[in-house]
């Protein structure tokens, strides 16, 4: 076990710039996740620390050590990829212990480990199938179980339920978490599934051009994210940006999104934002649970408003709606009973205590 | 609409004419177009290889002026001469040796191909499959004058480093490695390209997989590449073999069997004998002996792909 360093890492393509200076600490036994769109940058940032990629720049440590030029197999890294990468022509057992044998490690020293990691894995019954007589579910488990029975210093694991339907994936992201519950490694995860990001990840590195974004703790991400990316790419449905400006009307600070539209401002926010420039453009930054049907007693700050729905989306516990202001769609989550229809008005309330306030130009979040 | 109300009309026209034809019901059949179409094919292998076979069975059994039947009178005549044996063994070490060269430089060489960057790969494809695409008959020509005693090309560039002059096709030994050279120069790009197309076929996660359990370049081909291939190396052994030990052209030319019989393999020396010496049954015999020897390599190596048929 180890903690990972990443100082100014680059990687370049020819004259394409991959990865553009990153810097990472990761902690031992942390579970970082790196998430974004695909030609972030993620997986060969991830691929660099694997030591599959040279580095054009900076440097990387793994437990104190710098291991820029230090070939795969010395680095002490196990890694589950995408496709699995399983060898066909071995069997469950001989996959998970490939590396082991290639160590020369006591033969019941292999046999204990596997064992143990199949225990852990419920992949007992299958250590003498090929892969090809497994289904994805359980090819995963055993790309796992090898990097487990490796017991490396730190785990990568490169977008890998990619290749799973939807409810195995679910279950999968389960599996992963309690594994990581047991053992501890320190792990390095990629993925562009915010989701996955969010529930598996102690912090959560978010990537975009081959920068980093923001790196936080899921509920930072969510609720203090750092620039329009984040704020756009973390959660679901996305959050809404409403093009807006500040007034100030009767000595109080306002936000208007439409000539007819503009709301008082709660007081944390209003001193939050008293220097925020009047003319500047603006972006009202607000997710979907915090637009919501009007309710008779509203808490100080969420503003009621009138809106006819163009859309509605009924998920069971709640219901999408979806209504346009000034051209730009809106998406909110109001209850089931709310009387939601398509093409019908509705007394929505915004929940102003919880808004963004983003500078439109930049992307910054106020 | 109206192609429903069209359907079953169609389908009592078509159940009619069936009933009215036999002939064309049969024809109207998958398996009968199947037979027909595959039929001048057939034809041509009932005419060039079964034919041909049967015929040589026959022949084997008769008496050098073909008159009368001897049964096995031509094998046990063979069995008694030396030559026969010295042709049985030469014909093993040809085909083997040749094999096993073939094999090995194409391997080496499709993994140097394999890491050329695709633009100038293609060139070098090209390149590289040119001795297996001139008629060999053609090219062992060229060798020959390579391999001349006293005005050829190579014991004129051995001379400046003061070896030689080698006797090429003189010696027996060296008679048998030129004859075994130039075979392996004539097989070794079937084998390269083969194994170039069995080696794009092994995910490159695979070895990256590998590397990262540790193992190096020798461990990742014996424990990556080699099992990945065992089935494409299985069949072109097996085809490379098949086509060796029945090889003619480049003996026939380089040495003709000489010297002294010395590089005869079995299709050389059941020409020799049948074709040269008018003796056709005997001939016949030689030739036959390949069937059993190949057949058993057949099954070996042929078994070994069936139990693995469903691994990869």
């Amino acid at each position: 076990m180890a903690d990972v360093t990443l100082r100014k890492v680059v990687k370049r393509y020819d004259d394409v710039e991959a990865v553009r200076g990153i810097d990472l600490d990761i902690a031992d036994h942390e579970f970082v996740v790196l998430v974004g769109p695909s030609g972030c940058g993620k997986s060969t940032t991830l691929r660099m620390i694997a030591g599959l990629e040279d580095i054009s720049d900076g440097d990387i440590m793994i437990g104190g050590d710098v291991v820029n030029d230090v070939p795969p197999k010395d680095r002490d890294i196990a890694m589950v990829f995408q496709n699995y990468a399983l060898y066909p022509h071995m069997t469950v057992a001989e996959n998970m212990s490939f590396g082991l044998r290639l160590k020369n490690y006591p033969k019941a020293e292999i046999k204990s480990r596997v064992t143990e990691a199949a225990r852990m894995l419920d992949i007992t019954d299958l250590v003498d199938r090929k892969p090809k007589q497994l289904s994805g579910g359980q090819r995963q488990r055993v790309a796992m179980g090898r990097a487990i029975v490796r017991n490396p210093k730190v785990f990568l694991f490169d977008e890998p339920l990619s290749n799973l339907d939807a409810k195995l994936r679910v279950q999968m992201r389960i599996e992963i978490k309690k594994v990581h519950q047991k053992v501890r490694t320190t792990t390095v995860y990629v993925t562009h599934d915010q989701v996955e990001a969010m529930t598996l990840a102690d912090r959560v590195v978010v990537m975009n051009h081959g920068r980093i974004e923001q790196i936080g703790t899921p509920n930072e991400l969510y609720h203090k994210p750092a620039t329009r990316f984040v704020a756009s790419f973390i959660g679901s449905p996305a959050m809404n940006f409403v093009p807006c400006r500040l007034e100030d009307v009767g000595g109080k600070l306002h936000v208007r999104l439409t000539d007819r539209l503009a709301f008082p401002l709660p007081p944390a926010r209003a001193a939050r934002y008293s220097a925020v420039s009047r003319t500047d453009k603006l972006l009202l930054g607000i997710r979907p649970e915090h637009v919501m049907e009007a309710r008779p007693h509203a808490e100080p700050g969420v503003e009621p408003f009138d809106a006819v729905l163009d859309v509605t989306e009924p998920m069971g516990m709640e219901t999408l709606v979806y209504f346009t202001l000034e051209g730009t769609q809106v998406c909110g989550r109001v209850n089931p009973n709310a009387g939601a229809q398509d093409g019908s008005p509705l007394r929505l309330a915004v929940d102003l205590n919880n808004m963004h306030l983003l500078n439109e130009v930049t992307g910054a979040v106020l | 609409m109206v192609d429903v109300t069209l359907q079953p009309n169609r389908v009592t026209a078509t159940q009619a004419v069936r009933k009215r034809s036999g002939l064309r019901n049969a024809l109207r059949r998958k398996s009968t177009v199947a037979f027909v179409m595959a039929l001048p094919l057939i034809l041509l292998i009932l005419i060039l290889v079964v034919y041909p076979a049967l015929y040589s069975l026959h022949l084997a059994t008769l008496n050098k002026s073909m008159a009368k039947f001897v049964g096995f009178g031509n094998f046990e005549f063979l069995f008694k001469r030396d030559t026969f044996w010295l042709v049985v063994k030469q014909s093993c070490i040809f085909a083997i040796s040749a094999v096993i060269f073939k094999a090995l430089i194409g391997f080496i060489v499709a993994h140097f191909v394999h890491n050329v960057p695709a633009k100038k790969q293609r060139k070098w494809r090209g390149m590289l499959l040119v001795p297996w695409v001139i008629p060999p008959a053609m090219s062992t020509l060229a060798w020959l004058w390579l391999f001349d005693p006293s005005y050829s090309a190579f014991n004129y560039t051995l001379s400046f480093f003061g070896i030689g002059p080698i006797p090429w096709t003189g010696d027996a030994m060296w008679a048998r490695f030129s004859v075994i050279l130039v075979n392996v120069w004539y097989g070794a790009p079937f084998f390269m390209i083969m194994y170039l197309a069995a080696l794009k076929s092994v995910p490159e996660q695979l070895y990256e997989a590998a590397a990262i359990d540790g193992a190096n370049w020798w461990q990742r081909i014996w424990y990556v590449t080699l099992p990945m291939m065992r089935n494409i190396i299985a069949i072109t052994t097996l085809f490379s073999l098949i086509v060796t030990f029945a090889n003619f052209d480049i003996v026939r030319i380089l040495t003709a069997g000489g010297p002294l019989d010395h590089t005869h393999i079995f299709a050389t020396w059941a020409f020799r004998v049948g074709i040269e010496g008018s003796d056709v049954p005997l001939g016949a015999s030689v030739s036959l002996f390949m069937v059993p020897i190949l057949a058993v390599a057949a099954v070996f190596i042929l078994r070994d792909i069936s139990k693995r048929g469903n691994e990869a």
